[in-house]
């Protein structure tokens, strides 16, 4: 059946853990994962509850296809409600930790209350048991992992934890496994700080065995993998160059958001993009980029591994960050670099390395550093405020901003928690780029419309992963669409963020989506699951699931008022100042409406008691 | 012919399809820690490499076994464990120079790579090309290959 079968259970104020069986009632209507996660939480959460209070939970949810041959699945989610937005907080990450879990022999945790003291918990296939983190709090991700293989004398245990960032508090400290992989987004490690929770160590020998009919599940995957290598962007284009391979294509749309979405194209998008990180420096004659690397399970392999300038005034005697690494990926560099204006690729990967080592998301910090940097040059903050000059473009102000924030230092304090909270103490809430307090990513809602709307209706805030219509809008995957037009995009969008909703619950990465459709994850899911996971199936509890976090969210107090852009992205003063979407804003007002309506929501944007008893909810 | 299975690690991206299809094959299930080809993962080089047994042709593991358990499979020149005869003493895990035989405490035996009985799964597995199957006497082919157009595949300047 692919599911273990098996739930843990972890209050962490009795400092109990108990095994349970997963509800397959649900399991089969909402997959595994995002879905399976999500549906545990808002039937045992209150949609109020504060996020950082013992009344909030975190799950950790692997999917039916995670630990198994179907490519990429490596995938685990983390869900939680979110301290950053207030939203449902749903962040997926690769690396091996969700393989691990899954061949411990459990579909998910659950965590409940909040510790009294540090601790990790503990999972060897049955056994699994909170330990005492007393000597892991206060270190980082990296020697948090290094720490727990030595001590437990298993280099093969896995290890999904947070730095000081989620400690601290920071809003949109990251949940990290791996070293560099990171369930990134929305504030999920806070709140696994809030709990006391440093880390999760597993060791998993049991395997995945269960598979319904391993013959044609194989089959099925086997032809599901040469689509990925046929494929120009999955079996090429991602492995050379990884996602990084957007920046020139993006910024040549004329949709790269430079300087807090100041201007829509950036003169030094060429310094930070994909063929930098593989020309030789200047400097040393060596280049950044060192390797590309997978997640479990992946025949894409987009992951970069990279190696910074020794002799870079960041990293001056830090040895620490000199040898090989986790290298930028595109949202990071977009946020670290275009957001700032600071084409130092150097600089960029330092700030990268710092993320992933305390564990904070790079997006919702580097655009919170760009609304600090227009809020500098507007004479509203100061240096003496920050710390340092803090003009756009400077990679000093990255470097030490990036510092102050990780370890929670003067002004870094404030930029941790998030750019809708700091521009609205200084009294510019309007600078804030993000929608429901989350930050947008690395594709500009004004010169590509409907990624304008997915930011707007995204479940958990601004974010690219919940409906990636550029696939569409810019790469023509599965059919082009002119990103300058906003017809046809509510319906583009929902269609995008369904389906998404499926992916991300079936253990799979998104990623397989430039290649491949639900016609492709339909016959693994067969292959695997005790359940008729048709294309129409799996579209049905893809959209199931995406009413559900609405719904969700709803409950929380989010209404049709929250599904909104700063007016810089939907006004004519605001417009793109260059590229081909010159004078171009985002047709949101006229969007909204066709969106809800194709949604089979209310003109308030609550689903309608029509909508909800066809999806079953 | 005999084959044997060769491992280029500059190719290896580390996705474990591998050691999954490995253990499939012998166990039916998805499991690393059941595979007899494991990947390391040098982090500090970003480096992957996949190691398993190269099939000795004088074997350390069956010359050290007290009860004769490990065979030559002719056809395609594998050390085989034979599970019915092997008492789990482990001396062939002390014996082997590298470390590619060894002890299974679910089943009080020893496992080794066995070729798959001449159609290695990890291979047919491998998205990269860094592990493939290949004419045991000519492993270096690619890499002559390689140095051949280099050195004399060149335009000629007549």
């Amino acid at each position: 059946m692919s599911w273990a079968g098996k739930i843990l259970r972890v209050n962490l104020t009795a400092g109990t853990v108990k095994s349970e069986p997963l509800n397959m009632e649900w399991a089969r209507d909402y997959i595994g994962s995002r879905g399976l996660g999500t549906k545990y939480l808002v039937e045992e959460v209150a949609a109020t509850v504060d996020p950082l209070s013992p009344d909030n939970k975190i799950i950790w949810a692997t999917g039916p296809l995670t630990g198994t041959m179907a490519s990429t699945g490596g995938r685990y989610t983390v869900i939680t409600k979110g301290p950053l937005t207030g939203a449902i907080a749903c962040s997926n990450s690769g690396g091996y930790w969700g393989a691990e879990f899954k061949m411990a022999g459990w579909d998910m945790v659950i965590f409940e209350g909040k510790s009294p003291k540090p601790v990790y918990l503990y999972v060897n296939d049955d056994v699994a048991e909170l330990r005492d983190a007393a000597h892991l709090w206060g270190k980082s991700v990296w020697e948090t992992e290094g720490l727990l293989k030595s001590s437990l004398q298993d280099p093969l245990t896995r290890v999904s934890s947070i730095g000081k960032a989620g400690e601290n508090g920071v809003l949109f400290a990251a949940v990290v496994n791996d070293l560099h992989r990171a369930a990134g987004r929305s504030g999920v490690g806070a709140v696994m700080g809030s709990k006391n929770l440093k880390a999760i160590a597993v060791r998993g020998t049991k395997g995945v065995g269960n598979i319904r009919d391993p013959k044609a599940f194989m089959a099925a995957v086997k032809t599901a993998k040469k689509v990925l290598a046929d494929n120009g962007v999955t079996g090429t284009g991602l492995p050379a160059m990884g996602t990084q391979v957007l920046m020139s294509v993006i910024n040549e749309v004329g949709a790269l958001p430079t300087r807090n979405h100041r201007d829509n194209q950036f003169e030094g998008a060429k310094d930070i993009g994909a063929e930098a990180m593989a020309t030789p420096r200047k400097t040393d004659g060596k280049k950044q980029l060192v390797t590309n690397q997978a997640c479990f399970g992946c025949t894409i392999a987009c992951g970069r591994i990279s190696k910074m300038d020794e002799n870079h005034f960041t990293i001056v005697n830090k040895p620490q960050y000199r040898g090989a690494n986790g290298g930028l990926e595109y949202e990071a560099a977009w946020a670290l670099g275009a957001a700032n204006g600071v084409n130092d690729l150097e600089a960029l990967q330092y700030a990268n390395l710092l993320c992933n080592e305390e564990g904070i998301d790079p997006i919702t910090f580097g655009a919170t550093v760009g609304a600090v940097m227009e809020l500098y040059e507007m004479g509203v903050l100061t240096k003496e405020q920050i710390g340092i000059d803090a003009k756009f473009g400077s990679a000093q102000t990255l470097a030490f901003l990036a510092e102050e924030t990780i370890y929670g230092r003067g002004f870094g304090k404030e930029i941790g928690q998030g750019s809708k909270r700091l521009t609205a103490k200084y009294g510019h809430p309007e600078l804030s780029m993000s929608s429901k307090g989350q930050e947008f990513p690395a594709y500009d809602g004004r010169a590509i419309q409907g990624i304008g709307l997915a930011y707007a209706t995204s479940n958990r805030g601004g974010c690219h992963l919940r409906g990636y219509t550029i696939a569409s809008e810019v790469l023509g995957i599965p059919v082009k669409t002119d990103p300058l037009e906003s017809e046809g995009k509510p319906e583009l969008v929902k269609a995008f963020q369904d389906a998404t909703a499926a992916f991300d619950s079936s253990g799979l990465c998104i990623f397989t989506t430039f290649a491949w459709g639900l016609q492709d994850l339909s016959p693994q899911m067969q292959g695997a699951c005790d359940a008729d996971y048709t294309i129409e199936e799996l579209a049905k509890i893809g959209e199931r699931i995406w009413n559900m976090e609405r719904e969700f969210n709803n409950r929380a107090g989010f209404t049709n008022k929250d599904d909104s852009l700063p007016a810089r992205l939907t006004s004519v003063e605001g417009a793109c100042k260059t590229g081909p979407a010159k004078g171009k804003f985002n047709e949101l007002a006229t969007m909204l409406p066709k969106y809800y309506a194709a949604r089979g929501w209310d003109p308030e944007g609550r689903p309608t008691a029509a909508t909800k008893a066809r999806l079953g909810l | 012919m005999q084959k044997m299975l060769h491992i280029n690690a500059d190719k290896c991206t580390g996705c474990m399809q591998c050691e999954m299809a490995c253990a499939f094959e012998n166990y039916g299930t998805f499991a690393t820690a059941k595979s007899r080809i494991k990947v390391f993962d040098f982090h500090h080089t970003g480096k992957k490499v996949p190691y398993t047994c190269t099939q000795c042709d004088e074997a350390w593991c069956l010359h050290a076994c007290p009860v004769e358990a490990i065979h030559v499979d002719k056809a395609t020149g594998a050390k085989v464990v034979n599970e019915s005869t092997c008492v789990g003493c482990k001396v062939c895990t002390i014996a082997c120079p590298f470390g590619t035989i060894n002890y299974v405490q679910e089943t009080g035996k020893v496992q080794k790579c066995d070729l798959c009985g001449g159609a290695p799964a990890c291979a047919d597995a491998c998205p990269t090309g860094a592990i493939t199957f290949i004419d045991a006497n000519w492993t270096g082919l690619g890499k002559m290959a390689q140095w051949a157009d280099k050195l004399g595949n060149q335009p000629s300047a007549t």
